[in-house]
């Protein structure tokens, strides 16, 4: 982490709020000079009072993920100001339950195929049927849409969320996502690494 | 003339009288509290009502929803947000894909075996491929997000 007073080099922050960055400044080691855009999002959505409580609120180390994820919504709301990351949540969701449908799809394919191969008076070692019934184990449960659970087995701040709220029926809403969403974002400017 | 009773949650929270125009009170009931105080701890009142009165007017509900959705998602884990569902949802896409690529193997595995030789049935062969898909798959499941330091919930930014 660099100080960027002690180079006489305001961060982003303070040249922005056009104050004087002091030494043990906040922001200065998330929001260098040269990336303006990152604080002016995180400020306009967020507010830089609000950022400031958040990050006090957190150690050290877990501050600057923290910012890059907060950068990542900013700038997401900032491109789709009705939706903000919520967009990008209901389109990912969809494409799961298409591929758990392709894939349920596919594994009754198999099974079609296995038991065709397979003649009834084969048998399997250990088992009394020449093909063992099929059940999908552990789908991908989707995130149901307006539910924010507890997190289950939470480690090191990524967490598993269950949905436990009925969903929210968003109409779809028109997609600045495409396909690619979460390479397009240059909120992660600090480098994350956990 | 507003009561005391007809205040809308934000209203409430910020103790102050609720205009007819409020601008809060179309999406932050009385009935609800708690939906006003999560966006108001993450992103303020202020922030709020600008971007409620820059949308239009038939879009400013979802504004409200999505708000406090993102809101609740920050205060249950403060360091990703709904940033880390993204994260999981990318995650569960990959292994989707990739189990639906394994399961396409296999049928093409099958398929040609049955076109290759009429009399020759993939038996115990068949039957242990499927086993080993599920033992594919029982693996992939056991891989979490978290800690790691090459698929941490910001890994895909």
């Amino acid at each position: 982490m660099s100080s960027s007073s002690s180079y006489n080099s305001p961060c982003a922050a303070c040249k922005f709020l056009r104050r004087k960055c002091m030494p043990g400044c906040i922001f200065a080691p998330y929001f260098p000079p040269e990336e303006p855009q990152k604080f002016t999002n995180v400020h306009k959505i967020f507010g830089a009072s609000n950022v400031t409580k958040l990050l006090n609120e957190l150690p050290p180390h877990q501050r600057e993920d923290a910012v890059n994820s907060l950068a990542y919504e900013a700038e997401a709301r900032v491109r789709d100001p009705v939706y903000g990351c919520v967009g990008a949540i209901s389109f990912l969701q969809r494409q799961v339950q298409r591929l758990q449908k392709e894939l349920e799809t596919a594994n009754a394919d198999l099974i079609r195929y296995a038991c065709n191969g397979i003649p009834s008076s084969a048998a399997i070692p250990g088992s009394n049927n020449p093909v063992q019934p099929v059940t999908l184990r552990q789908r991908a449960a989707p995130l149901e849409f307006g539910g924010v659970g507890r997190p289950i087995g939470n480690e090191g701040g990524g967490a598993f969320y269950q949905a436990p709220l009925p969903p929210y029926p968003y109409p779809y809403p028109p997609l600045p996502w495409n396909d690619n969403f979460g390479g397009d974002f240059n909120g992660g400017g600090g480098g994350g690494s956990m | 003339m507003s009561t005391i009773s007809s205040r809308c949650a934000a209203c409430k929270y910020l103790r102050r009288r609720c205009p007819p125009d409020c601008i809060f009170s179309p999406y932050f009931p009385s009935n609800d509290p708690q939906r006003f105080a999560c966006v108001h701890r993450i992103y303020g009142a202020s922030n709020v009502g600008k971007m409620i009165q820059q949308t239009p007017t038939q879009m400013r509900a979802q504004v409200a929803d999505s708000l406090y959705f993102e809101s609740r998602c920050r205060i249950q884990d403060p360091v990703y947000g709904c940033v880390g569902i993204i994260s999981l949802l990318h995650l569960q896409i990959h292994n989707a894909e990739s189990e639906l690529a394994k399961v396409k193997a296999q049928i093409a595995f099958l398929n040609s075996d049955a076109n290759r030789e009429p009399s020759f049935r993939p038996q115990l062969e068949g039957a242990s491929n499927v086993n080993n898909l599920w033992s594919a798959q029982s693996s992939v499941e056991q891989h979490q997000i978290g800690s790691s330091t090459t698929h941490g919930p910001l890994a895909f930014m």
